[in-house]
């Protein structure tokens, strides 16, 4: 079966800085790629790229056998290209509730005026929508804080509120940055958890940025590195681990 | 106490004018962080065209209305397109430069299209004034009041509950969020510029109805400004509460204060609250703490 997504060639410059230079990378459908590397490697840069934050300077994003190099970044999100950041991007002033349903905002069809009014298809929907979220709620074990205001959320669980709005939009492919940064073991394990729950679950692709080695070779079925914008080893955890230039690199400064 | 109705009723009217300019100029703020200072012309723009249609094209009042919003909309969203876009990622600076620049020349295309006479429009509401108890109140007053009013609270609502609204806030709160789940940004900020040439085209009709129309209308423009401080730069709300604030100050002042020292107070007394809320409490009434050093 052909990769769901192939990245060829990726080269991102700014300015007279190469944030990545010519990026190969084919992921399958349904696995877990871990991305790591110094800070500064380009891990960062390469899934702005992908979820089209960044325009790359060169090469090509194939996803689904459709080139979206040049598409805008809310066109990848309607392909079903779903995405968490490093340092949290929720819609602070809004409640759990409202960060997800506006999650489903892909999915959502009723028109400028239709929308928010108990009328009709519109409420049909909504409700299809309700429960699609109250299953993620409970997948995700946040059933006391739906109607919190997510700015007044402990760290940890911010967190998980993005990954469930990530998963509100249903996609096919997820890229999530450092989802576990900043967290204490007992929230790592919780997190690496629900990931490999999604993977098993609903069969997601997901690329993923973790600075945590442990929690890297528990969960990701293959890993990449990057070092200065260049792809260093590709290969299986086990493999990553013995690799000599990795070890040089990354690991060894540990 | 006659004297006072009149004044509040009549610092009401101007306030909910205010406040229909300012709900525009804090959408467009809380969407793009443009500071639009070219609400004043889009007001001017509004009212001249629905007077255009009304006493040249003898166009019926409500169908000049419409006729006239349905140009705003796109006149909106053509000033995005053409003047804002190209400055995305630019500095503030230069951005507060392209919509000074927007209203000098809108304001010039306005002054050669229709001169600088005022104009009238022909009586439209009731001439008959109504009594409140002891106080006359012309009707063009209550309506304008009565339309102003339940208009904000049309947008109000819109923005709070509509599923448009909800999408708008979201991309208001953080752009990139909103553009990873699927949130065209670009469109929501058409939507913004859109309902801000609207909602300052009612305020200039409803204004035109009751002062005629000339130039210097869009001198409220610039009042926006103590309005929008007030309530705080990014609060919907505070736009509102901010509008009838100023118009009731100024009102007042007129009253009270400009015989005594023979006039001049009134034009001043939104920019001493202006000063005094950036030297109290910069952020304004509801507006978010964090305020960006320009």
């Amino acid at each position: 079966m052909a990769p769901q997504l192939v990245i060829d060639g990726l080269t991102l410059h700014f300015g007279g800085v190469t944030a990545l230079a010519g990026i190969y990378q084919e992921v399958n459908r349904g696995e877990i790629l871990a991305v790591i590397g110094p800070n500064g490697a380009g891990k960062t840069s390469l899934l702005n790229c992908i979820s089209g934050l960044y325009r790359p300077s060169g090469g090509r994003i194939v996803f689904e056998d459709r080139e979206i190099t040049r598409l805008p970044p809310h066109r990848r999100a309607e392909l079903g290209i779903g995405r968490t950041f490093q340092n949290i991007e929720l819609f602070k002033h809004m409640t759990v509730l409202e960060n997800l349903m506006l999650g489903r905002h892909v999915r959502m069809s009723s028109g400028l005026f239709s929308g928010g009014l108990y009328w009709g298809r519109a409420r049909r929907e909504e409700e299809q929508h309700r429960r699609r979220i109250e299953e993620i709620i409970d997948f995700l074990e946040i059933e006391g804080i739906r109607h919190k205001a997510v700015g007044t959320l402990a760290y940890g669980l911010q967190k998980r509120v993005e990954l469930g709005r990530a998963l509100a939009l249903e996609p096919q492919l997820l890229l999530l940055d450092e989802p576990m940064a900043g967290m204490n073991l007992e929230e790592k394990e919780d997190m690496a958890r629900f990931i490999l729950d999604v993977a098993e679950e609903w069969g997601t692709t997901m690329i993923l940025i973790e600075h945590d080695m442990g929690v890297v070779m528990d969960i990701s079925d293959r890993v990449t590195v990057l070092d200065f914008g260049r792809k260093l080893a590709e290969g299986t955890p086990e493999e990553i681990q013995r690799n000599p230039l990795v070890i040089k690199a990354y690991l060894g400064k540990h | 106490m006659s004297f006072f109705l009149q004044i509040l009723i009549s610092g009401l009217v101007v306030g909910a004018v205010y406040a229909l300019v300012a709900f525009g100029f804090v959408l467009i703020y809380k969407s793009s962080d443009v500071i639009n200072f070219a609400q004043g012309e889009f007001l001017l723009v509004g009212a001249y065209i629905a007077l255009s249609l009304v006493v040249f094209y003898q166009v019926p009042f409500l169908a000049a209305v419409a006729l006239t919003l349905s140009m705003c909309v796109i006149l909106g969203i053509v000033v995005e397109r053409l003047v804002l876009r190209p400055f995305i990622g630019e500095r503030a600076i230069s951005v507060i430069m392209a919509t000074l620049g927007l209203s000098l020349l809108m304001r010039g295309l306005i002054q050669m299209i229709w001169g600088t006479e005022t104009r009238t429009f022909p009586g439209i509401f009731p001439d008959t004034p109504v009594r409140m108890g002891d106080v006359v109140v012309s009707q063009v007053y209550l309506w304008s009041l009565a339309i102003a009013v339940l208009l904000l609270a049309v947008f109000t609502i819109f923005f709070k509950y509509s599923s448009t609204g909800i999408v708008m806030r979201a991309a208001a709160d953080d752009q990139v969020a909103a553009l990873s789940m699927g949130i065209s940004v670009k469109r929501i900020i058409a939507i913004a510029w859109a309902i801000a040439a609207v909602v300052a085209a009612i305020g200039g009709v409803l204004l035109g109805n009751i002062n005629g129309v000339n130039p210097s209308l869009a001198y409220i423009g610039l009042m926006v400004l103590p309005v929008v401080i007030l309530g705080g730069l990014d609060s919907v709300p505070g736009a509102i509460v901010g509008g009838f604030t100023i118009g009731l100050l100024e009102s007042l002042a007129g009253g009270y204060l400009d015989p005594l020292v023979g006039g001049g107070v009134k034009e001043v007394v939104p920019f001493v609250v202006l000063l005094l809320v950036l030297m109290i409490r910069p952020y304004g009434l509801f507006g978010k703490e964090i305020i960006e050093r320009v």
